[in-house]
């Protein structure tokens, strides 16, 4: 495994603090929308599946911060909402496109797991997706375009055969992808010990992927790792295993979380949010978060006025 | 390849000088190095990767040693190929060809020997093709990944070595071509050189058209008149066009490779009697492999597998009502 160490010199100083609240920005408004999703939900207004990303809000911003949106690919799954607005700040497309109303990035037919915005692409069937980025990144180093390719996956997802076919091909081939692990510590209702064997950490290294592992408590600590591993798949053409271990604060989908509440307590310490929060001066942050909280809201009552997708908007044969 | 710098090959043991197990690509990793990719034993991430190309603008196809493996790739093709252009509310084309040879009659076995797209037919956004030796396959094949839809390509196993028939006059057989609303070609074969209405109707596809050749050439002789409807494009079903070369026709026989329960000839039927409802003399009669595995001993195989004289026998049986 290697050791990723990153110790920014004090001339970056000035700039991380631009960074931090660049990143405060992003992790507020993605928590601040989920929040909104799963009222929206236990009002009624949301029909189907939310799977919120509190508590991995670091990861989700750290990785995307770290890529170039110009070109780079993402692919993710259920639990896409925080890369999706780290990636894009689409906060309309995404409340209209769960609320199921046409002003949805998707038209409102892909709802929360399928989402599509220029190089991001998201869908709801663990693992499919993982071969999905594996060609993309071969079409990118085909057309020589210098992009790279990340796929995010949960710990549940290590336990699809397709995630060890395309680990395989991605090394065999030498493709610039990048497997972005979100250790959670659990699947839906299953812890990873019910779900495991052996060590997750370590799953890519027998098909010659360089690994590393990380917590993502602190979004400086994931960007500057990110950023590092990113050139690194970028330079090399080679693909990396990222090991990122977050706490999922909010239920695996809408209210259906059967954990303690010490067990959750005890998770919130770890909160990223919170840590870089106090990073930030109270002013400056309560600027921040009424800017935001009034965005949202707005966004909220324009999906609520929108109207739904009609049957002329779906593609046939 | 030539054409296209964005068109790619991938699949198992398709490099030179083996070529694939049915040698369709051979000379193809010679000639363009590059673009000519040997996967390891992968079939969900072929289907994967091929989907993930497309995504991103290329052209590629895959080929799946038989077709009985394309069962790894089904949340490939179902979730992922077939939902990416209806999903995201948007344009997108999925350009993108699974080929890979179906059927019996080679002695196999049971795995080995499947025609299994009555699994598939029917998925949005999806195209099954099944090109027959009446048309030019490597023409379909090309139009296939020049177009929009990813698509699911069946070469049947016993075409390889036929020769192809694309005259419009052969001995007794006339062979005329339309084109359904993707532009693929919709085949019509007929044992007759007058304008009469035929007989039977016979609809079919693939490697039944093997069978067709001989089975028209001796109805010919018996007076038997048969115009025969061979689609390219099993799903979507050009019905419009199988619809007008049956139209009038009195007796309809539907052939398929696979068994028929809940199969492409039900489809068939069902859109054929909801169009000649009250026109038809008798049902119409449904033939293909029986509802069992594909047995490996040759002589039960052919008794099981679509052969001249199941073919010939159904025809007498529609005669006789
Ligand atoms: C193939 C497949 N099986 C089951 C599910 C249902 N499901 C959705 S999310 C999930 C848990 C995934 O856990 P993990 O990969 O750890 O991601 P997390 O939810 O923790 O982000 C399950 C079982 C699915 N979407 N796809």
């Amino acid at each position: 495994m290697l050791t990723l160490v990153n110790s920014p010199s004090p001339d970056q100083q000035n700039m991380a603090r631009d960074l931090t609240e660049v990143f405060y920005r992003q992790m507020y408004t993605i928590r601040k929308v989920e929040q909104n999703l799963l009222d929206l939900f236990a009002q009624g207004y949301i029909t189907g599946t939310v799977h919120t990303s509190m508590g991995q809000e670091a990861c989700d911003v750290g990785v995307v911060n770290s890529l170039d949106r110009s070109k780079d690919i993402i692919f993710s799954n259920h639990r896409a909402h925080g890369q999706f607005l780290a990636y894009c700040d689409d906060v309309e497309g995404l409340i209209g496109e769960i609320m199921g109303k046409e002003t949805g990035v998707c038209l409102g037919i892909g709802g929360s797991q399928h989402i599509h915005r220029e190089n991001m692409y998201t869908n709801g069937v663990q693992g499919g997706i993982v071969p999905n980025a594996v060609g993309a990144a071969l079409a990118e180093k085909i057309k020589g375009t210098g992009a790279i390719t990340v796929v995010f996956l949960g710990d549940g997802t290590m336990g699809e055969g397709v995630v060890y076919e395309s680990f395989n091909i991605a090394s065999l081939w030498s493709l610039p992808v990048l497997f972005l692990l979100i250790d959670n510590g659990i699947a839906q209702s299953t812890p990873k010990h019910l779900e495991h064997a052996g060590e997750l950490e370590t799953r890519a290294m027998t098909f010659a992927i360089d690994s590393a592992s990380i917590e993502a408590d602190d979004v400086n600590k994931v960007y500057s790792t990110a950023c590092e591993v990113v050139n690194k798949v970028r330079e090399h053409s080679r693909p990396f295993f990222l090991h990122v271990k977050a706490a999922r604060l909010g239920p695996h989908s809408k209210g259906d979380d059967t954990r303690s509440k010490e067990e959750i307590e005890s998770l919130k310490q770890k909160d990223p949010l919170l840590k870089i929060s106090e990073s930030l001066p109270v002013g400056l942050r309560m600027e921040i978060e009424q800017k935001i909280d009034v965005r949202i809201q707005t966004a909220v009552e324009k999906a609520m006025l929108a109207s739904h997708p009609g049957l002329e908007q779906l593609r046939r044969v | 390849m030539e054409k296209d710098p964005n068109a790619i090959l991938l699949g198992e043991d398709i490099l030179d000088p083996y070529g694939g197990a049915f040698k369709v690509t051979k000379g193809l990793s010679t000639k363009f190095p590059q673009r000519v990719f040997t996967t390891p034993i992968s079939e969900a991430s072929i289907a994967g990767l091929t989907v993930g190309m497309a995504l991103r603008g290329m052209r590629p196809i895959a080929e799946f040693m038989f077709g009985d493996f394309i069962t790894l790739a089904a949340d490939q093709i179902v979730n992922h190929a077939a939902k990416y252009m209806g999903m995201y509310g948007d344009q997108m084309k999925l350009p993108m060809v699974l080929r890979t040879p179906v059927g019996g009659g080679r002695g196999y076995g049971p795995t080995h020997s499947q025609s299994l797209e009555k699994m598939f037919l029917g998925l949005p956004m999806f195209h099954i093709l099944a090109p027959s030796h009446f048309v030019h396959p490597g023409e379909i094949l090309v139009q296939a990944i020049s177009g929009s839809y990813p698509t699911l390509f069946l070469e049947n196993k016993l075409l390889y070595p036929e020769v192809l028939k694309l005259e419009q006059h052969s001995g007794v057989i006339n062979r005329t071509v339309h084109f359904d609303e993707h532009n693929y070609p919709v085949v019509v074969l007929s044992n007759f050189p007058d304008k009469r209405k035929a007989d039977i109707a016979i609809v079919a596809y693939g490697g039944i058209s093997r069978l067709l050749g001989p089975v028209l050439n001796q109805l010919a002789q018996e007076e038997i008149w048969i115009t025969a409807c061979l689609p390219v494009s099993l799903s979507p079903l050009p019905i419009k066009h199988i619809q007008a070369t049956t139209e009038g026709i009195k007796k309809i026989l539907v052939i398929e490779e696979a068994s028929p329960a809940f199969g492409w000839g039900s489809e068939v039927s069902a859109a054929l009697y909801d169009a000649h409802a009250g026109q038809l003399d008798g049902p119409i009669l449904r033939i293909g492999a029986a509802n069992s595995v594909i047995p490996a001993s040759k002589p039960l195989e052919e008794k099981v597998i679509v052969s001249e004289e199941k073919i010939l026998s159904a025809v007498f049986e529609v005669m006789a009502w």
